[in-house]
């Protein structure tokens, strides 16, 4: 009970501080808000770009041409060893034929001129699903190793440059949030440095009474804690609502169709949890640092 | 039955001034003792190290049955509890009145309101201050601001009031006054009062144990004494 008593005593105090130092209060619970709407910027990039990777990847094949003279022994030689390799996800194959019929169905140039020719100039395939993109022209390069394979592409180049593209931003964003993190603690920290410093007589009146050093702790731990939260509340609210009218105004397709939107729910829950608890959490870490730094009991 | 017991007890700063050398003396519960010393004779040093404001460098100080050299930083907190601290610049809240101000020292200890309110009634009528509950301490004079002071030291019913100059800041009538009530809060609640102060005047009306403190070392200590003890130490050197 007593300790109950001292938390909501604590959790007043902390109120109580936030209104009474209203300018800096204001301040760091700007800067808390100017962060975290990058930080909800940052999650949304890395985690729409982290999709449309794990999308390319299931979406990138390698299509193996044979050579003409192919004969079926070799075909099923292929066929097994491809079971055998662990980047393959599946295969299909598609023969020369199919081919040629798909293509006449395409275009009517094109059937007029496969018409024209006797023999089918196309030639036999296996189209193979692989598991990992990174290790696509290694998967890629065992396939060409048959004497009997014609070709096995899959657009290199540009796959490991998209991917190469992708990291980076990924990586970039990330170290842009740690050190945005970082400065909003320093801001916070600072708020709560000058909070101790004008309750300097409250904390000596209350180590002379003899209150524990939790209890003198506490409330500046929770100030701190406050104007985590309240410095998340609009980047939360522009987070849902903003990214719920862009997936709606874009139809969740950005620049081309290849470029999704991972759908909104519950993804801007997950993303609005995520900066109230780093919110929450850079607020409680400056404060303890200025706690360890500046209180002295 | 003993309150304070202190044992050879030495303060030396890490500037190597020794502020206190080799002082014993021991003060019986219910005692009223006048702590007197020039300035920079060790008189402070001694009186923080009984909060544990100072911690002794050797020797035992123990209080109330705490050894204060052995309480580490953390545990302050349960020697502070048994007592009370009075100073000379008051140290009140200035946007709480005097029932919060008192208040304030029992709403930290996380006691439960119905425990507070006739706590703090009581400690605020101990010290005449009944018809004043709800003014700021800038709506009081000195001498009532002091009493605030006392009241909120008061309030959890310590064994102990330590009073650091309580009456430097005040003219003589109104230290008159603060006397008074610390000498009937020592009579009727027999509350240990222990008192540093360099009022003459105080001193030899009161008729008190006076300690006179010198150079870090207890210089004399006399029963019912007089400020003329601390001048005569003064004189034979």
């Amino acid at each position: 009970m007593k300790a109950l008593r001292i938390l909501s005593r604590s959790i007043r105090d902390s109120f109580k501080s936030v209104f009474r130092n209203f300018s800096l209060s204001i301040a760091s619970i700007l800067c808390t808000t100017i962060t975290l709407i990058l930080v909800a910027v940052a999650i949304f990039l890395s985690y729409n770009v982290h999709e449309v990777t794990t999308t390319l990847e299931h979406e990138l094949t390698i299509v193996v041409y044979y050579k003409q003279d192919v004969t079926d022994e070799q075909k099923i030689e292929l066929e097994n060893a491809l079971k055998t390799m662990d980047n393959v996800d599946s295969y299909e194959t598609k023969s020369k034929d199919e081919w040629k019929a798909e293509m006449q169905k395409e275009s009517d140039t094109l059937k007029t001129t496969l018409d024209y020719l006797e023999e089918n100039p196309l030639l036999d395939s296996v189209i193979v699903t692989v598991k990992n993109v990174s290790d696509l022209s290694e998967t890629a390069n065992r396939i060409r190793e048959f004497d009997f394979v014609s070709s096995a592409e899959y657009g290199e180049g540009m796959v490991e440059n998209v991917i190469g593209i992708f990291d980076a931003i990924s990586w970039g964003t990330f170290g842009m949030v740690i050190a945005l993190v970082l400065v909003t603690a320093f801001l916070i920290s600072n708020t709560i440095k000058l909070t101790i410093f004008s309750r300097k007589t409250e904390i000596e009146i209350m180590r002379l009474v003899g209150a524990s050093n939790s209890a003198i702790k506490l409330p500046f731990i929770f100030e701190g804690f406050i104007l985590g939260v309240f410095g998340s509340i609009i980047p939360i609210l522009i987070s849902i609502y903003g990214y719920v009218l862009l997936y709606n105004k874009t139809g969740g397709y950005v620049f081309t169709k290849i470029i999704t939107l991972v759908e909104p729910f519950p993804f801007v829950i997950i993303l609005a949890l995520i900066l109230l608890l780093i919110g929450s959490l850079v607020g409680m870490f400056g404060s303890w640092r200025a706690v360890r730094k500046y209180l002295k009991i | 039955m003993k309150l304070i017991k202190v044992e050879h007890a030495y303060k030396i700063y890490k500037n190597g001034t020794t502020a206190i050398a080799d002082l014993s003396v021991t003060i019986d519960k219910g005692e009223f003792v006048f702590v007197i010393g020039s300035t920079g004779s060790g008189k402070s040093t001694f009186i923080k190290m009984l909060y544990r404001e100072e911690k002794p460098t050797r020797g035992k100080v123990i209080v109330g049955g705490i050894d204060v050299a052995k309480l580490r930083n953390s545990k302050v907190y349960k020697l502070r509890r048994k007592l009370g601290v009075v100073f000379q610049d008051f140290k009140l809240l200035p946007k709480l009145n005097v029932y919060e101000n008192v208040a304030f020292a029992l709403e930290t200890l996380g006691l439960p309101n119905n425990e507070i309110r006739p706590k703090v009634l009581r400690a605020i009528e101990a010290v005449g201050l009944k018809e004043k509950t709800r003014n700021l301490p800038s709506e009081l004079s000195g001498g009532e601001q002091q009493r605030v002071a006392i009241a909120r030291a008061l309030a959890n019913d310590p064994k102990l009031l330590i009073c650091d100059e309580p009456t430097g800041n005040l003219d003589p009538d109104t230290s008159k006054e603060i006397m008074k009530i610390l000498d009937s809060i020592n009579r009727t609640m027999g509350t240990t009062i222990i008192m540093a102060t360099h009022d003459k005047d105080l001193v030899n009306r009161m008729k008190k144990r006076v300690l006179v403190i010198e150079d870090g070392v207890l210089a004399s200590d006399v029963k019912k004494g007089s400020y003329k003890v601390h001048e005569s130490v003064k004189d034979s050197k």
